[in-house]
């Protein structure tokens, strides 16, 4: 699949909460196919104290409208500067990025995608490809509160949608880990993305019930591309990087249950 | 359309661009964005005799005009390049050079000679400057006999082009050149990186997993110029320039400062057609300033 480095033009910025904008951007030619989990190096043109590019996870690939969606966390000026492009403003980026989720599963596996906070973000997209396959995904998505639950709706015209906050102000009360929907379903396969900490309770839970588990990660990068060796992660075949060999990763490849 | 041909002690190049080793990869990565026979040399990333793993994550760390990293050298060997690597980089019509690195002279030598025995690779790179790895690295780069005894043995095993690439973590860099042009270098390259620090104030501690390792990009390129000036008076063997150049106009500062050639490094981060983009930069400034060649703004400020 070739890459690109292209100027993508905004086409709506919307403000999902204080720290969360949504990005659709579009191209005057027609955008290349993109595989849910791969992700987007953007240019944080405008930063004053930053200088690489930041990755950012694909929020979803509209193919009928030749639109690729970004939801960016601000979480410092590379961020910040992202995300204060208007309507109109062009966004420097290199895309598709990394290798996606494994999407190519009987129909009738029951599926569960497990995200927390902006890793939400790949869910969407992932959720919306599983079930144009077929698949009908359940979401289970955990914030810190009921106003940093990102996308709801969206998620809940694509699959059934559990939520958990750690205020218990919607949801169940706590991490997505203690969702009852864990001990009163089953499932054959887990996808999940966001904060470490919650994606190796996920996995672990995933590899004590024997159940198939992709993670995708986010760890440091600088290049994106597999040539500066800055993001690497160790697994059962060594480091490898997160940028080119991942983002995502079957569970029982990384060095996480060890 | 200047001249931009360039020749390094026998090592022939359309134009002065190379990339700097590990901001690149193999070329290959690159090979969506920019045709690499349009790059001057492509020195791919530092290669050692035996595998290594690098340094463990964190290995970046993002700072003001620059970035620090700590990679260690991570690489699968020289076999592995020799047998798996140098036939996927002989599909391309483009000229890549090798980085070696070593722990020992012995290993340096060893390593070197293997890649000598590839027709396809006109030159080596030597790291003598690498801050991110106890052993081999920068041991060697910072003392005059450090430097000059990795440079013999290489020099007694490869016939070909030998560029050695220095460190700027020395007290006097002109003597650490002139001792390796005694050992019979071909050419230099600098700087590598410049040893730093940046520590997570909320944690209390470093944001690289070793502690420290090397800075680059823009915020090194004053210090690079500064220490290509005083090389170019030095030696008279040819200075590769390296360090934080981002666009044709950095470059030029290098060309003045009296390098035959340059590295791009952590530009290729930023935006991956970087290299063509100051290839035709350096062409265009010509050009505008009635220079037939490139040679005739090489170290141009005394």
């Amino acid at each position: 699949m070739n890459k690109a480095v292209e100027n993508l033009v905004v086409v709506e910025n919307r403000r999902l909460t204080a720290h969360h904008s949504l990005l659709r951007l579009t191209s005057s030619t027609s955008l290349p196919p993109m595989i849910p989990g791969q992700f987007v190096e953007v240019l944080a043109d405008g930063s004053t104290s930053t200088f690489l590019r930041r990755p950012i996870s694909i929020n979803l690939f509209d193919a009928d409208n030749n639109e690729l969606w970004l939801l960016v966390a601000i979480v410092g000026d590379g961020t910040k500067a992202i995300a204060s492009k208007e309507k109109g403003d062009k966004l420097n980026c290199i895309f598709p990025l990394g290798n996606g989720f494994s999407i190519d599963i009987n129909p009738a596996s029951r599926v569960l995608l497990v995200g927390g906070g902006v890793g939400v973000a790949p869910l969407l997209f992932l959720g919306r490809r599983l079930s144009e396959a077929g698949v009908a995904p359940s979401f289970l998505l955990g914030a810190r509160t009921a106003d940093d639950i990102l996308e709801r709706e969206m998620f809940e015209q694509t699959g059934k949608v559990y939520i958990t906050t750690e205020d218990g102000s919607a949801g169940q009360r706590g991490f997505v880990t203690n969702h009852t929907i864990l001990a009163d379903e089953s499932f054959d396969m887990i996808y999940t993305c966001g904060p470490n900490p919650m994606m190796k309770a996920v996995a672990s839970y995933a590899y004590n019930n024997k159940i198939r588990c992709e993670a995708s990660l986010e760890n440091l990068m600088a290049c994106g591309l597999g040539a500066c060796l800055c993001c690497v992660e160790k697994t059962v075949d060594g480091n490898l990087c997160v940028c080119k060999d991942g983002p995502v990763f079957d569970t029982r490849k990384l060095l996480w249950n060890k | 359309m200047a001249n931009l041909n360039v020749n390094i002690a026998g090592l022939s190049l359309p134009n002065p661009v190379m990339t700097a080793s590990g901001t690149f990869g193999y070329g290959i990565e690159f090979s969506d964005f920019v045709d690499l026979s349009q790059i001057g040399a492509i020195i791919v990333k530092g290669t050692t005799l035996l595998p290594r793993e690098g340094n463990d994550y964190p290995r970046m760390a993002e700072t003001a005009q620059g970035m620090l990293n700590c990679v260690g050298l991570q690489n699968k060997g020289v076999d592995y390049f020799c047998e798996r690597i140098y036939p996927e980089l002989s599909k391309y019509n483009s000229r890549f050079i090798v980085n070696v690195s070593g722990s020992s002279p012995d290993d340096y030598a060893e390593c070197a000679s293997r890649i000598d025995a590839l027709d396809g690779i006109p030159a080596i790179e030597l790291n003598i400057s690498c801050p991110n790895v106890r052993q081999g690295g920068m041991a060697f780069g910072v003392t005059t006999e450090g430097a000059a005894s990795v440079v013999r043995e290489v020099r007694k095993r490869y016939h070909k082009t030998l560029v050695v690439k220095l460190s700027p973590n020395v007290t006097d860099i002109a003597d650490i050149a002139r001792a390796v042009e005694g050992a019979g270098a071909d050419a230099v390259s600098l700087i590598n990186t410049l040893m730093g620090m940046s520590i997570d104030i909320e944690h209390r501690r470093s944001r690289l997993s070793i502690g420290t390792g090397g800075l680059s990009g823009p915020a090194v390129k004053p210090v690079a110029v500064r220490m290509v000036w005083q090389v170019a008076r030095a030696v008279k063997i040819p200075v590769i320039g390296l360090g934080g150049i981002m666009n044709a106009a950095d470059a030029i500062e290098f060309f003045m400062a009296g390098a035959s050639a340059i590295e791009i490094g952590t530009a290729n981060f930023i935006d991956p057609q970087v290299t063509i983009k100051v290839r035709d930069g350096i062409d265009k400034w010509l050009d505008e300033h009635g220079c037939l060649s490139l040679q005739e703004i090489i170290g141009a400020v005394r």
